[in-house]
C-alpha cells in the first residue's frame, strides 16, 4: 500500500461534461441525510445529494468549491464520483446573475414547486461563491 | 440548337451559385460534426458512472421498481421518434421515420395501441401532413440538444408510463445511431420498462462491484437513479441523432456539390457547341454570300 492510497481520485461530472477531475484529500458534500466528509479509504458508499455545495480539498492544500444540483455520490476504492445534472465550479459562477436569479425566483413565490427549486439552486450557487471567496 | 447560348450561360451561372451554397453547407456540417462528437464524448462519463451505479444497486437489492416492472398485457405503447429540425440531409429524416413506421406496424400487429411522440420538426411535419395524431412534439434543438430539453422529454415519457389508468405500458425510442462518418443506422430500442444491465456501457465482465452502503436506502437511491438513467439515455439518443444528422447533411451536400460540378461541365460543353455552331453558320453565310456576289458579277461581265 503506497502513498497513493492516501488520496482520493475525484471526478465531478455534470450531464454534459466533466467539471473537475483530480486528486483530493477530502471531499465534503451535502446528502439527503446531512453533510458527509469523505476521507481516503472510505467504505464504498452510494448516496443521494441535494442541491448544495461540494468542497474538494486537494493535496496541495487548495480548496475547490462547486455548486451542484441534486444528484448522487459514489465512493469505491478511493474513487469519488459526484454526479449531478448541473454542476459549476465557484469561479465559473456569475455572482450577479445568481443573485438576480435568486431574487426573481423568490418573487415568483414559494408555493410553486419549480420556484422553490430555483431558489434552492440559486442559493447554493451564491453559497459556493461566498465560500470560495 | 433548341436553347440559345445566352440561356445556357444563365444556367451555368445559377448552377455555380448553387454549388457555392452546397459547398458552404458541406463545410459547415463538417465543422459542426466535430463539435457534436465532442459533445457526445463529454456526456459519456456521466452515462458511464450512472450505469455503474444503477447496476450496483441492481446487483445488491431486488430491483422491483415501477420503471422496471414488465407488464404481460401491454395495451398501449409510446414511440418517440428523434429526427432533425431541418432538411437537406439526404434520406436522414425519412430513414428514421421509416424505422418508426416499421416499429409502429409491428406494435400494432401485436395488438397494441401506439401513441407517437416526436422530437424534431421534420417528423412533426410528416405526421401533420398525413393528419396523424401526435401526442406531443418537441422542436428547435435537434442539432444541439441540451440536457434540459431531453430531461423535459424524459420526464413527460416517465410520467406517462407511471400513470396507472390510460397511461402507456411501453416506451420505445427511435433514433439514428452514429456508426461512422459514412454510416448512420436508424435504431429502435425499448426505453421502458428498463432492462438495467443491458446497454453499451455496461461494466466489463469480471469487474467486481464493491459492496456499497446506500444512503438513505437502496430503494431510495434506486428511485432517484432510474429517472436520471432514462433521461441520460434520451440525451444519449439525441446526441447520436445530432451527430448523424450532421454527417448525413455533409454527405448529401458533398454529392450535391459534385452533381453541380457535373452539370456545369455538361452545360459548358453544350454552350461551347452552340457558340461554335453559331460561328460556323456565320462563316458559311459569309462564304455563301461572297460566292453569290462573285457569281453575279461574273454573269454581268
Amino acid at each position: 500500500m503506497a502513498g497513493s492510497d492516501k488520496q482520493l481520485t475525484v471526478s465531478l461530472v455534470a450531464a454534459d461534461r466533466v467539471v473537475w477531475e483530480g486528486p483530493a484529500t477530502m471531499v465534503i458534500a451535502r446528502t439527503t441525510e446531512g453533510d458527509v466528509g469523505i476521507l481516503p479509504n472510505h467504505a464504498p458508499l452510494l448516496s443521494l445529494m441535494v442541491d448544495g455545495v461540494v468542497d474538494i480539498r486537494t493535496p496541495e492544500g487548495e480548496t475547490w468549491v462547486a455548486a451542484v444540483d441534486a444528484g448522487f455520490l459514489s465512493v469505491a476504492d478511493n474513487r469519488v464520483s459526484i454526479l449531478s445534472e448541473h454542476a459549476e465550479m465557484s469561479h465559473e459562477i456569475d455572482l450577479e446573475k445568481a443573485r438576480h436569479d435568486l431574487e426573481r425566483a423568490q418573487a415568483a413565490g414559494e408555493d410553486n414547486g419549480a420556484a422553490t427549486e430555483a431558489v434552492r439552486r440559486a442559493e447554493a450557487r451564491i453559497r459556493a461563491v461566498e465560500k470560495a471567496g | 440548337m433548341a436553347v440559345s447560348l445566352r440561356e445556357y450561360r444563365a444556367k451555368i451561372k445559377s448552377t455555380q451559385s448553387m454549388k457555392k451554397i452546397t459547398r458552404a453547407m458541406e463545410l459547415i456540417a463538417a465543422s459542426r460534426i466535430i463539435k457534436a462528437q465532442q459533445r457526445a464524448q463529454a456526456a459519456e462519463p456521466y452515462a458511464r458512472e450512472l450505469t455503474r451505479a444503477v447496476s450496483a444497486v441492481a446487483t445488491f437489492s431486488n430491483v422491483d421498481h415501477p420503471l422496471t416492472r414488465e407488464t404481460t398485457d401491454a395495451g398501449r405503447a409510446a414511440v418517440l421518434v428523434v429526427v432533425s429540425d431541418r432538411g437537406l440531409a439526404g434520406a436522414y429524416a425519412s430513414n428514421a421515420i421509416k424505422e418508426a413506421e416499421r416499429l409502429t406496424e409491428k406494435l400494432r400487429a401485436e395488438g397494441k395501441e401506439v401513441v407517437t411522440y416526436v422530437s424534431g420538426r421534420k417528423a412533426e411535419a410528416f405526421y401533420k401532413f398525413r393528419n396523424r395524431p401526435v401526442a406531443q412534439a418537441w422542436t428547435g434543438f435537434s442539432d444541439q440538444p441540451t440536457y434540459d430539453a431531453c430531461k423535459e422529454i424524459a420526464d413527460t415519457l416517465i410520467a406517462e408510463f407511471l400513470v396507472d389508468t390510460h397511461g402507456v405500458d411501453e416506451v420505445h425510442l427511435v433514433f439514428t445511431r452514429f456508426v461512422s462518418m459514412l454510416t448512420q443506422t436508424p435504431t429502435a430500442l425499448r426505453l421502458l420498462p428498463l432492462e438495467v444491465v443491458e446497454g453499451s456501457e455496461a461494466p466489463a465482465e469480471g469487474e467486481m462491484l464493491p459492496l456499497y452502503e446506500f444512503e438513505p436506502s437502496a430503494s431510495d437511491v434506486l428511485d432517484a437513479l432510474l429517472p436520471k438513467y432514462v433521461t441520460s439515455r434520451v440525451y444519449h439518443a439525441h446526441l447520436q441523432a445530432a451527430a448523424s444528422e450532421l454527417a448525413a447533411r455533409q454527405k448529401a451536400m458533398k454529392s450535391a456539390t459534385d452533381n453541380a460540378e457535373e452539370l456545369i461541365k455538361k452545360y459548358t460543353r453544350i454552350a461551347n457547341q452552340a457558340r461554335q455552331a453559331g460561328i460556323t453558320q456565320e462563316i458559311s453565310e459569309i462564304v455563301g454570300g461572297v460566292n453569290a456576289l462573285a457569281d453575279a458579277t461574273a454573269g454581268s461581265e
